[in-house]
């Protein structure tokens, strides 16, 4: 067997069946790579005694050839999703030491179908950030370099270290969650595949709140298959999330490899925004030929009101993260400073434990709900969002399939090379995904080219509602035809 | 739209966050760079638009009104900073 970290989670299960390798070895090759990948700081927490211990049950079931669908392959967990026992802080000081004592239904499937876990992974404290970089643990650095320089990346966020872990093979595939891009953007980044199913699709049951009406959980592996894989043992209903939708789920990896033959695919006139570099902009051509290559017809569509997505977003997300994040006060769990009297307890914690960007988004939150502002403010941007959403719907009642857009308006940044003075030009990044959490539709972000400096560019396919198959049909083409990902070699090691 | 210092401080206390006068000038700004990036919102024609409720239109579930998890009061507090026989502590609310 070569090295197993190399292997992606499809040829990982399938060697796995074959007898070919044990799930104790790819464990162990695995956490014998995080612990030269340090450096990189993408696990916050490595647990490897529970990891050997899920392996070798694993190894016990496939002996009896009692195989679930993961069995024994290795995942890493983002520091947003419960985790019983194991130390669960979503990034943030004010979670400081906490062990929940439940775990989150999402983990609990994979749990079920087999996974093993072998760490949790850093990300943007709360999941807030673009970047990676405002983490209580300190920023990740992505595997990627600029062709000839040493000057360290962002992996992108808020997933930043799923995606950096993926890249860097640290883990087979990754559990990732996503606001208003935190999956698809780290996935572009880094050269890897990740999707944002429709809000519903996966329970939000013991993942730690950002904006509840724009989360969702989803993968991020290193191919459009191993996603198929990952997100049919994630989603499913769940009694414990009310917004958690009653429908089966399908055989995700069935539709990989179906032919697209006929499908509608929409380019968005909206999304050829100013100043986009020449590079996108070839790159969103070369996409829309070779799925036109495949069989595909290629329409342009309009959605109106597109720019008017990312401003409503700096409305509704803080509006509910301000809300959600009310809960850390100092007196059930996490950290506490004491004060004179409660509100200065109150008021010392929330400000020792929150991070800058937390702090300003709850403030900007607090002051779009507060008196004499929520109609302007909170109401308004609900409305704008209707008439996003009825824009979507609007393409997909013409007969639109699915729509192809850039997954970000540039490869990776430096890290400290943004939002240092406006937070507006951090936001700016989430421009082309933002649109899709808004209306609550299904994306997925695949790699499909390299910018000139080498670095990996993504594109972007937006769903209907619950058909994250046409998605996985469609990325398989660009996959295919954009050829796999070349992943970085270890410098970090 | 944007916001003195006055209700900079007037928002950090409805926010239940600490904020030192130092900071208050560079929160100042921050937030009026958000608000001005929202600002554009104001041209969106949204007269007789609903606004979004329910992201996926969908019934909400629900469930019999009955005991379905507890009993474990030890779990719940496991994590607090501060607990005296179950309770969680805090300083004294009520003169």
């Amino acid at each position: 067997m070569t090295d197993a970290t190399a292997l992606t989670l499809a040829e990982a299960r399938d060697a796995l069946r074959a007898k070919q390798v044990s799930a104790t070895e790819i464990t162990q090759a695995f956490l014998a790579a995080m612990e030269k990948a340090r450096g990189l700081n993408a696990y916050v927490l490595e647990t490897p005694e529970q990891a050997l211990a899920m392996a070798k049950a694993s190894d016990e079931r496939l002996a009896r050839g009692e195989a679930r669908p993961l069995e024994g392959l290795a995942l890493g967990i983002k520091d947003l999703y419960a985790t019983k026992g194991v130390r669960t802080t979503a990034g943030s000081n004010i979670l400081g030491n906490f062990v929940p004592a439940y775990e989150s239904t999402v983990t609990s499937n994979l749990w079920r179908d087999g996974a093993v876990m072998l760490g949790k992974l850093n990300n943007d404290e709360f999941a807030m950030g673009s970047s990676n970089e405002t983490s209580a643990f300190g920023n990740v650095v992505s595997p990627w370099r600029r062709q000839g320089s040493n000057t360290p990346l962002v992996p992108g966020g808020s997933s930043g270290g799923s995606a950096a872990a993926v890249a860097a093979r640290l883990c087979l595939g990754a559990t990732a969650t996503d606001t208003g891009g935190s999956i698809r953007q780290p996935a572009a980044f880094t050269g890897t595949v990740g999707i944002k199913p429709t809000y519903g699709r996966c329970s939000r049951w013991g993942i730690v709140a950002f904006a509840s009406s724009l989360d969702q959980a989803g993968p991020i592996a290193r191919t459009v298959r191993d996603n198929a894989i990952l997100l049919r043992s994630m989603a499913g209903p769940d009694a414990k999330d009310t917004t958690c939708v009653d429908l089966p789920v399908p055989d995700y990896e069935a539709a990989v490899g179906r032919s697209i033959k006929g499908m509608r695919i929409g380019i968005p006139k909206e999304y050829r925004v100013d100043g986009m570099p020449a590079e996108i902009e070839a790159l969103w051509e070369k996409g829309a030929k070779w799925l036109r290559d495949a069989g595909a017809e290629i329409v342009e569509v309009s959605l109106p009101h597109t720019k008017y997505a990312l401003p409503a977003y700096y409305i509704v997300a803080p509006a509910e993260a301000s809300s959600n994040l009310a809960r850390y006060d100092g007196v059930r769990y996490g950290l506490r400073v004491p004060g004179k009297d409660i509100v200065d307890l109150y008021e010392k914690t929330r400000a020792q434990g929150f991070g800058k960007e937390v702090r300003r988004r709850i403030m900007i939150g607090t002051y779009v709900l507060s008196a004499g502002y929520y109609d302007a403010y909170y109401v308004r941007a609900q409305k704008i969002r209707t008439l996003i959403k009825k824009d979507f719907e609007d393409v997909y009642a013409a007969g639109v399939d699915a729509i192809l857009t850039p997954a970000t308006p540039s490869a990776a940044f430096g890290i400290g090379e943004k939002g240092g003075a406006d937070p507006v030009e951090m936001y700016l990044n989430d421009v082309f995904t933002v649109t899709v959490n808004m209306a609550g539709l299904p994306g997925i972000a695949v790699p499909a080219g390299f910018s000139s400096e080498g670095l990996p560019l993504g594109l972007q396919l937006i769903g209907r509602a619950f058909d994250e198959e046409t998605l996985f049909s469609v990325a398989e083409v660009i996959e295919q035809a954009a050829g796999r990902v070349d992943l970085p070699q270890a410098w970090w090691a | 739209m944007s916001v003195d210092q006055a209700t900079v401080r007037r928002i950090a206390h409805l926010a239940r966050i600490a904020v030192t006068e130092e900071e208050v000038p560079h929160l100042q700004g921050e937030l009026n760079a958000m608000l001005a990036f929202v600002e554009q919102l104001a041209e969106v024609n949204v007269e007789g638009v609903e606004p979004m409720t329910s992201v996926t239109p969908m019934v909400m579930k629900k469930r019999q009104d009955e005991v379905t998890d507890g009993g474990y009061a030890d779990v719940v507090t496991g994590n607090a900073p501060m607990t005296e026989d179950h309770f969680f502590l805090v300083p004294k609310v009520v003169e």
